[in-house]
């Protein structure tokens, strides 16, 4: 992995006052993305209109495709291309850019996908917050595969965790999701913009061997293939089928398992890495409160009336949805009483949660069914009955 | 010193094919092979840089020729070749971008990426094999199959409209079409060229015959005999007016270079209205692009 200093043209320093949204649009751009293939959807809509903004005094292309499916395939052939490629979308978009995603999973593509998510099911609530698309993140795209999911929680963080989102989709070779909300989209404060030389952007792992013999898909010792891109003189093939290191289509299951558990493993086998989470109070806490994106913010007030209740609380936020942290889970799960997950849907992530904790602890979910925060006496209710 | 033995390739198309993929998955008298064919004839004969050429293909068996020819050779999603060409065009300008796929993948499936990348005047040559139906799925009606036809889920002949592909893509705004039937070899290899030799967007049809799914269910004989049978049924009207040029069951074939016009492609427009609006805030994208048509 080969770090550099962000591209000056991109960077926007200064201290600024940013929706969510904005943010995200500069974070791509600090990052060095160069393509946007998008598709207006609220509320994630301006994301893409900053974007299209400032490309062209910064050196790139936006362009805002017929739809969703063509948004994911142009940002694929973008990559393969040589540039860095990012696109913005809500609930209804997402699902219609699973499939190109799976193909991205397929082909080891970095690129970054914002989700401002909104309520749901279908047209649901365009306008208003949710957090209903944490599994379509992880299981959206048919077949097995990893992503990894980031979830900010402020304009600051969506700035941060789209550079954030950028580096690990080039050092992985791998789709990464900005997921946040209608919330944290649209709401504005202050985000500080540092100057370029104090962002690390991770440098694409070309490929330098010599021309024509380039193997798309010949792990690195890294387990990391190297990319190339187009109209170098390697003349390679990839494919969404199953493939060998050429990749060739090799139609059979031992190519399958090759394939299958490469995908997956390059992933979970850095979880490590990759996971982060931020704990508050969590040693010698008898409930530790979950969240993640908006509602970690609602919660705060929660868990700092149960505090003065007297009851000894934690918090544990993920800044990484997926990976899932189960690791962390299952040691806190043998320490605490209960854990209270609420987020804005009717009970997603806090089946991670479960699944990591076993028996070994009481977990109690706060559903939302979106359109609105959670009132924080809803959880301080959970987090008592929790306690008892 | 070792002497370096000058080995004239032995298959004409052995630099442009992937020799260790054949034999390929058509079946014996596919009429796939044949436009592959012209195909490779165009891009010798125009001396193409075989390192700055590139090709996409959606899913089907038309969608293969991606996995046979030996360039960066794209193989997509169902539909999706064209905006993952779009994407891949505009990240490297400096690439020829070629979509090579089947009737209802571009048609079907991917008909809304068809015209929207036409509109845009996108610089792509798209090659559509149209062989009337969804073959690789086993011969499954299509956008594209004639009134009458029968097919796999029009077992007792299809009713539904047919679209008419040159029509469908000049009405969009493609600046160069051409239909021809697949033993066209010659004019099908000079639309090529040609298309190769311009900027914009540029759709050739290619009627080919689907030996086993389409001609064995209309029992239309085997895949030589309806190479020339469409052969023959062709008329060449250059020029001809698109809105003319339906297809009928088993009926006459209107062929030719139908559309040829001048208009700056997506990146040169952009660079112009860009230039014109921003001045010098205006980062230029794309150099090669830039030249003024
Ligand atoms: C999203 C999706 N839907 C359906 C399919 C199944 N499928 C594969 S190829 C094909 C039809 C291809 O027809 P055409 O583009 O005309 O190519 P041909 O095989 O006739 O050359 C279909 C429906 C698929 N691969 N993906
Ligand atoms: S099924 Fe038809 S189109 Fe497909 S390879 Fe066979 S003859 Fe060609
Ligand atoms: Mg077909």
């Amino acid at each position: 992995m080969k770090k550099v200093k962000a591209d000056p043209k991109g960077v926007l320093t200064g201290a600024h006052y940013l929706d969510g949204d904005y943010a995200i649009a500069e974070g791509g751009l600090a990052a060095g993305c160069r393509f946007f293939g998008g598709y207006p959807i609220t509320p994630s809509t301006e994301t893409a209109e900053h974007f299209a903004g400032r490309i062209p005094k910064v050196g790139g292309i936006f362009i805002q495709m017929e739809d969703e499916l063509a948004s994911m395939a142009s940002l694929i052939g973008a990559v393969w291309g040589g540039q860095k490629a990012m696109t913005v979308t809500s609930g209804p978009g997402f699902s219609l850019m699973m499939e190109n995603i799976g193909l991205a999973c397929m082909m080891e593509i970095p690129l970054v996908i914002a989700n401002v998510q909104r309520g749901g099911p279908s047209t649901g609530l365009p306008t208003l917050t949710g957090q209903q698309d944490m599994m379509q993140a992880k299981w959206g795209s048919h077949g097995d595969y990893e992503i990894i999911a980031l979830c900010p929680d402020s304009p600051q963080e969506c700035f941060d965790l789209t550079i954030d989102a950028f580096n690990l989709s080039e050092t992985y070779r791998v789709p990464v999701f900005v997921m946040t909300d209608e919330c944290v989209g649209h709401m504005h404060e202050k985000v500080i913009i540092p100057p370029a030389e104090e962002i690390d952007v991770v440098e694409r792992k070309w490929y330098t061997g010599p021309v024509g013999e380039y193997l798309p898909y010949k792990n690195d010792k890294d387990g990391i293939p190297f990319l190339a891109r187009v109209g170098e003189g390697h003349r390679f093939h990839t494919t969404g089928l199953t493939h060998d290191e050429r990749g060739y289509p090799v139609i059979n299951a031992e190519c399958q398992k090759v394939n299958v558990t490469h995908i997956i493993e390059k992933i979970r086998g850095n979880a490590d890495k990759i996971i982060r989470i931020e704990e508050n109070d969590t040693e010698g806490a008898e409930i530790v409160v979950i969240s993640y994106g908006i509602t970690s913010r609602v919660a705060v007030r929660a868990v700092q009336q149960a505090k003065k209740a007297g009851i000894k609380i934690g918090t544990l936020r993920l800044i990484t949805a997926w990976p899932f942290p189960e690791k962390r889970i299952k040691q806190l799960a043998k320490k605490v009483k209960a854990f209270v997950f609420p987020e804005i849907n009717y009970g997603q992530m806090v089946r991670e949660v479960e699944r990591a904790s076993g028996n070994s602890c009481k977990v109690v979910s706060v559903p939302h069914c979106g359109g609105w925060v959670h009132d924080p006496q809803d959880i301080l209710d959970a987090i008592k009955e929790a306690v008892k | 010193m070792k002497k370096v033995e000058k080995r004239e390739p032995k298959n004409p198309m052995e630099n442009i094919l992937r020799m260790d993929r054949i034999p390929h998955i058509w079946c014996a008298g596919c009429g796939i092979g044949t436009v592959v064919t012209s195909f490779a004839e165009a891009i010798k004969k125009n001396k193409e840089d075989l390192d700055k050429l590139a090709v996409v293909s959606g899913i089907g068996c038309t969608g293969r020729v991606a996995g046979y020819v030996k360039l960066d050779s794209f193989h997509t999603t169902h539909g999706r070749a064209i905006p993952f060409a779009t994407g891949l065009k505009l990240a490297k300008p400096d690439t020829k971008v070629v979509v090579f796929s089947g009737d209802g993948d571009l048609s079907g499936i991917g008909g809304n990426h068809l015209i929207h990348a036409a509109r845009r005047n996108m610089d792509l040559l798209v090659i559509c094999v149209n062989n009337f139906n969804y073959a690789m799925t086993g011969g499954q009606v299509a956008s594209t199959t004639p009134l009458t036809a029968n097919a796999s889920t029009a077992p007792y002949g299809n009713y539904e409209y047919a679209f008419s592909l040159p029509y469908l893509a000049e009405a969009a705004g493609a600046t160069y079409v051409a239909r021809w039937t697949a033993l066209h070899l010659r004019r099908v290899t000079k639309s090529i060229q040609e298309a190769l030799n311009r900027k914009g967007f540029s759709f050739i049809e290619v009627i080919t015959p689907c030996v086993t799914l389409y001609a064995r269910r209309n029992r239309l004989g085997d895949g030589l005999n309806l190479l020339k049978y469409y052969y023959e049924q062709a008329e060449i009207i250059h020029g001809a007016d698109t809105r003319t040029v339906d297809i009928d069951y088993q009926g006459k074939l209107i062929v030719g270079k139908f559309v040829e016009k001048d208009k700056p492609d997506y990146l040169t427009a952009m660079n112009n209205h860009f230039t014109n609006v921003l001045g010098d805030d205006y980062q230029l994208y794309g150099r090669i692009n830039h030249e003024k048509d």
